[in-house]
């Protein structure tokens, strides 16, 4: 039997055995730190790097997620650092040399009451004046661009307008991951799967290194992107994170025809819903309320979003879910993120994406990279330091982001 | 769904219940002597503990009152619920009670008494945390 079984494809990335040092060490081999490590590599010049992965490449929450890229949030600081990500996502597909099947189909952003109304038109306004690609639609507008949306005003929430954002879009997850592995691994970083940081060592204030079930391996910068690990990782150097991990869920339906053009995300009735290129739907909400790390969550949430979404499409009531499944979420209190430098010297956090770390993650790497590699921030990264809890520059995005974090 | 135990209604579903975060959070004893970094520590750092986890609820659409609970964050199994401002009686690293003098009497409580009343000024302080 074993002479009939095509060759093997050839693999995308090595797996080397940890070298006993390097440049840069990046923590976590999900999107994030893929990305960080191919801009570290590309963009700084630094090939002696490794990303160390505990389980297996993009096997957390960059396997998990809705898939969503869109950059139409409220703040000058988000929009630029979102924005930024977008314009890099559209490069992305040529630079990596990998079709991931990014399809820019828009977003809506539906509103339900007079308030969300005031709020969208709002944030349409920021982002036009931010370079974001943004219009605000009525119901029958609304109903163009996603001809199964119920506009009627028989629901409890009628559709009331929403907004628009063309350049949004999905891409295919764990092939934007493969796509930066690759290219990686090409630029000579080493991918080493299987491999947890037990322990980060420092001397005197400063990181010397890491250790790790395969042993101890010496560095003096070392980038932590491990989302709802974070705060729990960090404090091995006595760094505090003001995070919070909650399980966040998502679910796809079997299979079906191509029926909605386009991502709809609704806040005030909390589902987000786009379809899949193979013709799943795929659907997600908020958080569960209480702090997990469980990687699953109460039914009830997925109830609540299936609810507000056969509400808001009538054609999915025949639609059978498939499957359900759980992350956990590195969730702020100001829901914006943290890419930061700490009082560690070579220590350095990107993490607090909370539930919408997909779409940031060519800009968290691009941005995140200028840190690691020059100990400063980068100008799109700067207001996003963990300073901001101190000097109360937060960057306020529940629920201006469009859509709850 | 987790089923909780309301120390004054007894067990019900996750959806009547509210939650608060970490409990024992007190709030300043001096706000005005407060550092930018204390009070960010107070406002918004909180322990993101992998294991046991004592935290608040409020019954919202029970009693309303509000409560402690020991939880564990992985397997979300609750071992403890006890009144706001009584002392955790659980040790969080180790999962053992921690017997006290008052103990005793809290122990009665917990399992389904009415809460008590004398602690409902401490109460008020922790449930001014929100999050």
């Amino acid at each position: 039997m074993a002479d009939m079984l095509p060759e093997h494809p050839d693999f995308l990335w090595r797996n080397p055995d940890p070298k006993p040092s390097y440049e840069a060490i990046i923590v976590g081999g999900g999107g994030h730190g893929l990305a960080t490590a191919y801009y570290l590599a590309k963009n700084h010049g630094m090939t002696n790097i490794a990303i160390l992965e505990k389980g297996w490449l993009a096997g957390g929450n960059m396997a998990r997620n809705t898939t969503i890229i869109r950059s139409n949030y409220l703040w000058d600081e988000s929009a630029a650092i979102y924005e930024h990500s977008l314009k890099l996502w559209e490069q992305l597909p040529e630079e990596l040399e990998y079709d991931f099947l990014f399809s820019q189909r828009g977003v809506l952003n539906l509103a339900h009451t007079l308030q969300d109304v005031r709020e969208s038109r709002r944030r349409v306004n920021a982002n036009v004046l931010n370079g974001v690609d943004a219009e605000w639609l009525d119901p029958q507008q609304v109903k163009e661009v996603c001809p199964i949306i119920n506009i009627g005003d028989d629901i409890r929430y009628p559709v009331m307008g929403g907004t628009y954002q063309p350049r949004a879009g999905i891409a295919k997850h764990d092939h934007v991951a493969w796509a930066f592995a690759r290219k990686c691994d090409e630029m000579g970083v080493d991918i080493i799967q299987n491999c947890e940081v037990t322990d980060l060592i420092t001397i005197a204030g400063k990181v010397i290194g890491v250790e790790t079930n395969r042993g101890r391996i010496a560095t003096e910068r070392v980038g932590l992107a491990v989302a709802g690990d974070s705060a729990g990782l960090a404090e091995k150097a006595g760094v505090r994170l003001p995070i919070q991990t909650h399980p966040l869920q998502a679910l796809v339906s079997e299979l079906f025809e191509p029926v909605h053009p386009t991502v709809v995300m609704s806040n005030h009735v909390h589902v987000y819903v786009s379809q899949a290129h193979k013709g799943e739907l795929v659907m997600g909400a908020g958080v569960d309320a209480y702090n997990g790390f469980g990687q699953r969550g109460g039914f009830h949430v997925i109830e609540e979003q299936l609810s507000a979404a056969v509400e808001l499409f009538p054609i999915f009531s025949r639609a059978h879910l498939l499957r359900t499944w759980g992350g956990n979420v590195d969730v702020t209190l100001d829901a914006s993120p943290i890419v930061s430098t700490t009082e560690v010297e070579g220590l350095f956090v990107n993490c607090g994406w909370g539930t919408g770390g997909f779409k940031g993650t060519p800009g968290a790497g691009f941005s995140f990279a200028h840190t690691v590699a020059n100990g400063t921030p980068h100008e799109l990264n700067a207001p996003f330091a963990l300073e901001r809890f101190e000097t109360g520059h937060l960057i306020d995005e529940h629920g201006a982001a469009a859509v709850a974090h | 769904m987790l089923l909780i135990e309301c120390p004054n209604c007894g067990p019900r579903d996750e959806t009547e219940f509210h939650y608060g975060g970490q409990a024992h959070v007190a709030y300043p004893e001096d706000p005005y002597a407060l550092t930018d970094k204390e009070w960010a520590e107070y406002l918004f750092y909180r322990d993101n503990t992998r294991g046991l986890y004592a935290e608040r609820w409020s019954h919202s659409l029970g009693c309303r009152k509000w409560f402690n609970a020991v939880r564990d964050t992985v397997t979300y199994e609750i071992t403890t619920v006890y009144p706001m401002g009584q002392p955790c009686p659980v040790d969080l690293r180790t999962g053992e009670r921690i017997r006290t003098a008052a103990d005793s009497g809290s122990d009665a409580e917990a399992g389904g008494g009415s809460g008590g009343s004398s602690n409902s000024a401490d109460t008020t302080i922790e449930s001014e945390v929100g999050r």
